[in-house]
Parts: C-alpha cells; structure tokens; sequence
C-alpha cells in the first residue's frame, strides 16, 4: 500500500477488484466516465459506472463485413478489440454547431458558439486508437489553423489505454506500426495480467488520479512480464493468422504510379460508396459545413458533419462533381490515406486497427487491394 | 414586399402521408403560412385560389389515363414542380402491380370491375413531365420539406443529402446490424434524409428513401446472398415502397428473374 503519487514513466500494480476505485476517482473529477459496453451486439464507449458493466469474458470475431461476440466464462477485462467507434467522436462530433448568424434592422451578426468541452474520461483505447488521435492532433491542432471546439476538448480529455492481450483477424498495427503496444498519449496504461492489473504512469494527472486507488510498486522483473505481452501478441501478429498484413515499403510510389490499375475498377464493382469505411476511421476528418436557415431567413446555423469522399457531394466543386465514379473516389481515399497522407502530414493515414474492413458491409479490404496493385 | 409566392399541392395516386406531413409541421406551420400563400391544398383548406402557382408539390403516382394527362396542365401551371414521396418519385409501393396482371386485381377486388378505369402501370410523375426537384420517402421527412420551402422561397438549391444512410446511420453511433447480426439491410444504396431511424430502432433499411446517387445495389444483395441470405427475402427488400426506382428494379429482376410484365408488352 502506497500513498506517494506514482511517478510518470514508472509502472504499479492493483488488484482486479480496485479498479473500481480508479473509476470512482475519475467520476469525482470528470463530467463523464466512458468505457467499453456491451450494446446492440457491439462494444462500444458509453457511461461506466461500475467496472461491472464492462465487458468481462466477452470476445470479439471480426472479418470483413463480419462483427460477432462471443461470451466466455473468463474474467478477462478487455480481451475484445476495437469496436465501431473510435476516439474520433469524442474530439470531432458527428455533428456540430459551430456559428450561429441573426439578421437585425439589415445587418448580419455572426456568433461564434462555443460550447464548453465535457471533461470527458475514456477507459479502453488501443494502441492503434492512440495512434489515431496523434494523427488526428496533427490535422486539427498542429497547422497553421487550429481548430477550437477540437483543441477544448482534448484539453479536456483523460485517456486510460489499454494494452491488447490478443487481436483479431483485420488488426494490422503492427504492419503500420503503431501496436499493439500503447507507447504514448495516455494519461494512464493498462496492462492486464492473471490477478491484477501493470499501470503504467503516462502524465502527472495520471499520477495524481491514482492516488485514491491502493496501489503497489512493480519491480523490474514484473515489469518486464507486463510488457512481454505486447511483444508475444506482437510476435503471434506476425507470424499467425489473427491478423492481417501489409507491406509498406515503398507504398507511397507503388500507390501512386499505379493510378490507372484495372484493380482499382474491380474493387469498385463492389465498392458501395456508402462511406462507412471513413465514418468508422479514426483519421478521416473531413466534414461538411451547412448553412441552415429557418424559414424567416433572418437565423441561419453554420452546421459541421462528418462528410465522406466516397459521395458525390464531397467532390463538388464550383461547376460539377470532378469524381463522379466509385473507381475515382475509392482510389481517392486508399491513394490519399496510404501515399499522399505522408506528404500532407508526414505520416501515413492508417492505423492498422481494421475498422474499415469490419465495418464495410461488402468486407473490401485496404490490405487485400495494397497486395493486388503490388501484384501478390 | 411583393405578394407572396403561392403553393399548391396535388395528390396522384398515394396514401395522403406526405401531404400529412406538411400539416404535421405543427411549430413551423404558422412561419409556412406567413411565407407562402397556401393557394391549392384540398387537405388543408377549401378554398381554391387559381394557378398558375410558384411551387406545385405533387404526391403520388401516375396509374390512370386521366391522371396522366393532369399531371400534364398541372405541369403547366407551376414553376417549380416538386414531387414529395416515393410513390410520385418512383411510382410508390403500389408499382408491385407492374409484375402483375392488373386487369385480373381490378377482377378480384372490386365489385363491379367495368367502373374501374385504370392503367396496367404505376409510374413515377417524372415520366411524364420535367420534374425540379424530388423529397424522396416514405413518408417525406418534415425537416427536408421545410428546407425546401426556405430554400425556394430564397432562390437557392435545398441541401438535401444525395448520399448513403449509413452516412447517417454511423453519425448517430447506431451499430450497423448488417455487420454485427449479419441482417440485410439496404442502408448502404438507399439515400439519406431519415436520419437512419429503421437502424436506430433495431430494424433494417427498407429503402423508402429510394437508391442514393451511383447505388450498387447488384453488389450489396451479390454480398448477401453470399453472407447466406434467402434469394426471395431479397427480392422482396428490393421490391418495395420503391419497387420501380430503376437501380431496385434491376436487382429485384436479377433476383427473381422476373421482370415486369408491362415490359414484355404484355399490356
Ligand atoms: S484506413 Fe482502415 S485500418 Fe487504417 S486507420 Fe482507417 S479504419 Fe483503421
Ligand atoms: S469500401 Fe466498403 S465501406 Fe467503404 S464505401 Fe466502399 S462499400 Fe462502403
Ligand atoms: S445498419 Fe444499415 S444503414 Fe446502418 S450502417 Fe449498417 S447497413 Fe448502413
């Protein structure tokens, strides 16, 4: 038992049951708790009370266009992976407000609404999550235009990371290279082992939130155990078959000198264009802005939403849609989040965490269209 | 202020659902009545004011002779002809009887079959006459028909969605049941403009809405037969409240391996 704060970078223990008491310390000082949920046949973030309601034993299946749970009698915490959503909506809503205009005597005044940010507490992000909101960071925070309501809310926002034990078949963070093993930006890392729980310390407030909770100092030994398991599960996606792969290696050039490929049209006669693919990445930004005015005209919204380059709204321009084909928006979207990502934003737009295979209601697959144009 | 523009609405052959739903606007009722001269609306009042009108809602679909030469002068009376709903966008759900016999339906419901005068089809109204612009569902959405109101009456195009529902559908966090419980659901081809509400309620797109812009519907129902979907289930998804809408059609045919009647010549 332990009353110093734990220091930033060191690893401690706690038993499986005081988890509870970290999530009653993050509910005194967070508007809201969120974690993992078994909801509508999904795991997905929603309030957390009480680490009951998590999703203890349950196991996920995926494939593309596929999502199963199955229930097991283990008392395993967090051994499913990603669900649908992501970190995205927490720090860019599907939808937003982000002015409102009123027209008095003639003249436009325009407001800026600002709506104070929910201090928000997530339990549950995967290394491939984390690695998505770094990205995500880049794009709203780190140009020369930052993003108010995005930066409000990040400020806002407390992460407890998850280490994954196992993956499942569309993860491939370890192709992209960003997991299975959470490196940075979280506040607090779990490890879960047999009979407790290796917290690694991210940041001071992670420190200070474990004060409330009992917790013992790991020695080097059981540190390293704790971090074996990211190397094991790493290992096994390499190797085995839960997991998909990519080979990277000149993917910018292999992309891009290949634009009239004749995959690019087999993909899109399957291709939906339905756009679930970037609604569920966790990287995809773009979004639609409406002006939306009542009937008197004299209140207008400017209304931001989640937008998607597989429609034809999002490739309008002035005089007409420049993609008007599925084979054209799907390669814009593969081109731009594997090649030209790199050289908005010097890095690639993939995670690896196979959220857009899972989630496409035809199962197309990143992983399998990169091998196709490499000619595998 | 100049007069106010005038709006007319007129019903084909439909249930009154969409003209409903201009009168369930209930908040908004009084700005609409405020902007608009509300001159023909046989629903809502008996008061007829003459054409010619600024904005001509039209409801429901073409399945008389008569009515396909109303919709005609009707035409040419408004300046901005708008159908509301599936039925006068793609011939509604009573376009089933185009792979039927309908001589033998008017047999078998009505009494005294010879007063019955009525076509072997139910067709979409834009396949008689221009159309300006379509508020697609089953019924419309209010929200939808509101902005197009605003939007006329300020010279500007309505932004309504021409995209997916699942655009929708994953805005409002519902878990796509077709990935996650393997139901076929036609969100994926069907145009936005519901917010996704079957999903959110458990239930899969009956595509009332009608296929979005560039639908692969051939794709979607291919994928679930393959995911072990009944073949006839699948036909009847696709032949629906939007039977006729060509990109359903296609599949529907393809499934079935029926096409209508009406197309044979038969009639
Ligand atoms: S492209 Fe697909 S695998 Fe990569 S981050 Fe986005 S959803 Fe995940
Ligand atoms: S790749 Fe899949 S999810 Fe993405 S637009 Fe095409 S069909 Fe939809
Ligand atoms: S439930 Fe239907 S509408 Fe929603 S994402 Fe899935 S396929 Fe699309």
């Amino acid at each position: 038992m332990n009353s110093a704060k734990p220091l930033v970078g060191s690893f401690v223990r706690i038993q499986k049951r005081d988890l509870q008491s970290l999530v009653d310390e993050l509910k005194a000082v967070h508007d809201r708790v969120v974690g993992p949920r078994e909801i509508d046949s999904a795991i997905v973030y929603d309030d957390l009370d009480h680490v009951d309601q998590l999703p203890i034993g349950v196991i996920d299946h995926q494939e593309g266009g596929v999502y199963r749970l199955t229930h097991e009698s283990s008392d395993s915490h967090f051994d499913y992976v990603v669900g649908p959503q992501s970190l995205k909506s927490f720090l860019f809503p599907p939808h937003e407000t982000i002015s409102e205009s009123f027209r008095k005597d003639g003249q436009w005044e325009i407001q800026a609404v600002e709506t104070p940010a929910t201090r928000i507490a997530v339990l549950g992000p995967r290394a491939c999550d984390l690695r998505g909101l770094a990205i995500q960071d880049k794009v709203f925070l780190e140009g020369p235009y930052v993003d108010p309501g995005y930066k409000r809310r990040r400020d806002a926002l407390f992460i407890v990371a998850v280490n994954c034990r196992r993956s499942v078949a569309t993860c491939f963070c370890h192709a992209m290279d960003c997991g299975p093993a959470v490196t940075s930006h979280f506040d607090l890392a779990l490890t879960e082992m047999d009979e407790c729980f290796a917290v690694e310390i991210g940041t001071s407030a992670g420190g200070v939130a474990m004060d409330a909770t009992s917790w013992e100092p790991m020695s080097e030994t059981e540190v390293a155990q704790a971090k074996e398991v990211s190397v094991e599960l790493e290992e096994s996606m390499r190797n085995g078959t839960s997991a998909r792969q990519m080979e990277t290696g000149g993917i910018r050039e292999l992309l891009m000198d290949n634009l009239e490929h004749p995959r690019w049209q087999e993909v899109a006669d399957r291709c939906l264009s339905c756009g679930n693919c970037t609604m569920v990445c966790p990287t995809c930004f773009c979004s639609s802005a409406d002006e939306v005015a009542d009937l008197s005209g004299d209140h207008v919204r400017r209304e931001r939403s989640w937008a998607s380059c597989f429609t034809a709204e999002h490739s309008y321009m002035h005089s007409g849609n420049v993609r008007k084909t599925t084979r054209s928006r799907y390669r814009q979207w593969l081109t731009h989040k594997l090649a030209t990502w790199q050289d908005q934003f010097d890095s690639s737009g993939c995670t690896g965490c196979g959220r857009c295979i899972t989630w496409c209601p035809v199962g197309i697959d990143l992983t399998e269209e990169v091998a196709a144009i490499r000619g595998e | 202020m100049s007069e106010k523009p005038k709006l007319a609405v007129f019903k084909f052959a439909s249930c009154d659902g969409c003209q409903l739903s201009l009168l369930d606007c209930e908040d908004e009722l009084l700005a609409v009545a405020d902007a608009v001269e509300i001159a023909y609306f046989l629903e809502a009042r008996t008061d007829q004011i003459a054409g010619p009108y600024d904005i001509g809602l039209i409801e429901g679909s073409v399945t008389t002779a008569h009515d396909a030469e109303r919709i005609r002068e009707i035409r040419q009376q408004c300046k901005f002809l708008v159908t509301i709903g599936a039925c006068a966008t793609s011939g509604g759900i009573q376009a089933l009887k185009n792979w039927q016999d309908a001589d033998e339906f008017v047999r078998s419901v009505y009494a005294t079959p010879e007063y019955i005068s009525t076509l072997s089809t139910s067709t979409a109204i834009a396949d008689h006459v221009p159309v300006d612009f379509e508020l697609r569902g089953c019924p419309i959405n209010r929200h939808q028909l509101l902005e197009l109101i605003s939007s006329l009456l300020r010279g500007r195009r309505p932004t309504t969605p021409s995209y997916s529902v699942c655009i929708e559908c994953k805005r409002r966090m519902t878990v796509c049941i077709a990935v996650a419980r393997g139901v076929a659901c036609l969100g994926p081809v069907t145009q936005a403009g519901c917010d996704a509400l079957c999903p959110a309620f458990d239930r899969e797109c009956f595509g009332c809405f009608g296929p979005k812009e560039t639908p692969n519907v051939i794709s979607l129902t291919n994928h679930y037969q393959q995911q072990g979907v009944d073949g006839d289930h699948l036909t009847r998804l696709t032949r629906s409240f939007n039977a006729n809408a060509p990109e359903f059609k296609e599949a529907s045919d393809l499934l079935s391996g029926e096409p209508p009647l009406a197309d044979n010549g038969d009639h």
